[in-house]
């Protein structure tokens, strides 16, 4: 009824390409922008603007990176957090130690990254498959290696770095509203260059070598540059996310915290999110950081304090059930969900 | 020289538990065209249910019997729940099933018999003895003895029996094999169940080991790059990549590790697998696929 293309006509070619063609789903990104703009920092308790919000959006930064890497270029990775590692250090390394700027080292970080994850995606060129999938696997092990290692990455015990304080042009960064903002600026603009990203020419040449590599040869694609595109977006990503979270959420740099769980979590991530959807990356980081938190809302009205281990085990169980159920009965995750609904919404009070 | 051959000799014995672990992979790969994440979480899964069974004071073949069933059921559970829906969609996707498959197996496994490290205890002597100069431990010994005689078994089982012979059918071609009457789903079931033994011996002896814990599930991580340098449908592609790896490793950490840190075997087998596929693509024994538009 108010959900509808009727009357909304397309006069120029910026209206034709616009993302959102619909005005109800335009309106809707303006309140969700709204939201995280004005409500939540307004609103929000410290412990959900720092513990909830800002992991949200820095898992949703790297899902991205993962999504454009494995779902639109199909080249499966499964070493993506140690990515997200190289971009906290790196960031790390160019912001305390050399003292560039806040933005251009975290910015700094994803290219470092980037560097690294075109040297790791050479083999794409020659390998594919699973046989690709575990060679991304090498890249998880010998970046830790190296970061545990080299004493001057980690800066010696444990490879932890502490980070300093973070200032702006003089203005410090040092509440949790003001870390947010800066989160939410940055992680706002790499979405929307994304969507961009894959709307247009490359985006299509990745999906022509996802659906099938030999023939997008045939019509022109060229693949190894286009498969390497793919690996340095997707690793610069990660990078601005592993830098992001550091700076505003964990406060160090740990080389556990980007374990290879995580790389494996994050895979998880945009199976139930959607793949091949930039929103879906969003949905899944949103329902993984959410997860454990509304079990133990959920455990708690039968206990007074849930036990971390069955906190985990729910967790786990859920998570893969959930993966499963969603390869099962919609491969394409909660992001075709939603646009099942707004097809519904199209037609409705209409069945057809 | 002696002190080379015994660090060869060390890595070898390793290295065939590693093929042990990488031919659970391959098995399923050939038979089902799944590539099984949760080939690690289900040694996890099975060194948990023994030391659970253990602990409630069974006989030890008592509980390798019920350990044998737990892994069963999983086999049943996993090809009609997961797999049957799943049949005919594109490899990728099965691929990720099982990483679900992986997070299912790890919960419901810790939920039962718990998250804390636990000890494992068979009687087996830790000792090294002394053969022509060449210190060996008869742990190593023992669990390689095991691991080889396994593999025969399996490669007299894939060549030789009834059920082999139709596995390897299905292995080759899922609706040939279907057309001539060899029941598909069932042909899976046994194959999750080899792969379910093969997870006991692999979790038996790793967390005799390490104890019986969460990173047990890790092991599979180590047998990955067996798989793809040997080829991931390659049985005796699986045993020489292990043998190649476990020495590799070993050689490498002893002569290598003092110059550059230590603790390079966590990825030098990745290095070697790089190094590999970089000549062969499809491993050294892998069915090279031939695609078209």
């Amino acid at each position: 009824m108010f959900y509808r293309e009727c009357g909304n006509y397309k006069d120029s070619y910026a209206k034709d390409m616009a993302i959102f063609p619909i005005p109800l789903d335009r309106y809707g990104f303006i309140v969700m922008l709204i939201l995280a703009f004005v409500v939540i920092p307004l609103f929000a308790t410290k412990y959900w603007i720092t513990n909830i919000m800002v992991p949200f959006y820095c898992f949703g930064l790297s899902a991205i990176g993962l999504n454009i890497l494995a779902g639109y270029a199909g080249q499966i990775s499964i070493g993506h957090a140690a990515f997200m590692a190289i971009g906290a250090y790196a960031s790390l390394i160019l912001y305390g130690r050399y003292g560039i700027p806040l933005i251009p080292s975290i910015l700094g970080g994803g290219v470092v990254s980037a560097a690294v994850g075109v040297f790791f995606g050479l083999p794409s060129l020659r390998i594919k498959g699973f046989y690709l999938a575990i060679a991304t696997l090498a890249s998880q092990f010998i970046i830790q290696w190296v970061i545990v290692h080299w004493k001057w990455v980690s800066g010696g015990v444990f490879g932890t770095v502490e980070t300093p304080d973070m200032q702006i042009f003089g203005w410090a960064v040092n509440t949790p509203v003001k870390k947010y903002y800066l989160t939410l600026c940055i992680v706002g603009l790499m979405a929307v260059f994304a969507k961009n990203l894959v709307r247009g020419q490359l985006g299509r040449n990745w999906m022509a070598i996802r659906d099938m590599d030999y023939a997008a040869e045939v019509i022109g694609v060229n693949l190894h540059r286009d498969k390497l595109i793919a690996f340095a977006v997707a690793t610069f990503y990660a990078g601005v996310a592993g830098s992001l979270i550091t700076f505003c959420y964990y406060g160090a740099a740990n080389i556990e915290e980007f374990h290879v769980m995580v790389s494996f979590a994050l895979m998880g991530m945009i199976i139930i999110g959607g793949m091949g959807t930039i929103l879906g990356s969003f949905l899944g980081a949103g329902f993984f950081v959410l997860l454990p938190i509304g079990i133990n809302q959920s455990l708690g009205a039968f206990m007074k304090v849930v036990p971390s281990d069955i906190l985990s085990n729910i967790e786990a169980i859920i998570f893969g059930g959930l993966i499963v159920l969603f390869l099962i009965v919609e491969p394409y995750g909660m992001a075709r969900l939603w646009q099942t609904i707004k097809d519904k919404m199209r037609l409705w009070p209409f069945p057809y | 020289m002696s002190f080379f051959l015994e660090v060869l000799i060390t890595g070898l014995l390793v290295g065939i538990m590693y093929a042990l672990v990488a031919l659970g992979f391959a098995l399923i790969f050939k038979a089902s065209d799944v590539f099984n994440m949760a080939q690690g979480d289900m040694s996890l899964l099975a060194g948990l249910a023994l030391v659970g069974f253990l602990q409630i004071k069974m006989p030890l073949w008592l509980a390798l019997i019920c350990t044998l069933a737990v892994m069963v059921i999983l086999a049943y559970v996993t090809v009609f729940v997961i797999l049957r829906p799943l049949v005919a969609r594109p490899p990728l996707m099965l691929f990720m099933a099982t990483f679900g498959l992986a997070y299912l197996i790890q919960g419901v496994g810790q939920s039962i018999w718990g998250t804390d490290a636990k000890g494992l205890e068979l009687g087996i002597p830790d000792k090294s003895f002394d053969l022509g100069g060449i210190f060996v431990s008869s742990f190593d010994l023992t669990f390689a003895a095991i691991a080889a005689l396994l593999l025969i078994l399996l490669v007299w089982f894939f060549q030789k029996t009834r059920t082999g012979r139709a596995l390897r059918a299905v292995s080759d071609d899922h609706e040939a094999a279907l057309s001539v009457g060899i029941p598909l789903l069932r042909a899976w079931v046994v194959t999750w169940i080899i792969a379910g033994i093969v997870a006991i011996v692999a979790g038996v002896a790793w967390g005799t080991r390490l104890g019986v814990q969460f990173s047990l599930s890790y092991i599979a991580l180590k047998a990955l790059p067996v798989l793809i340098i040997g080829g991931i449908d390659s049985i005796p592609g699986a045993i020489i990549a292990g043998l190649i790896v476990g020495a590799g490793e070993n050689l490498a950490e002893v002569f290598m590790g003092p110059y550059v840190g230590g603790g390079i075997q966590t990825f030098f087998p990745y290095l070697i697998a790089l190094v590999v596929l970089y000549f062969k693509p499809y491993g050294l024994f892998g069915k090279e696929i031939i695609e078209r538009v």
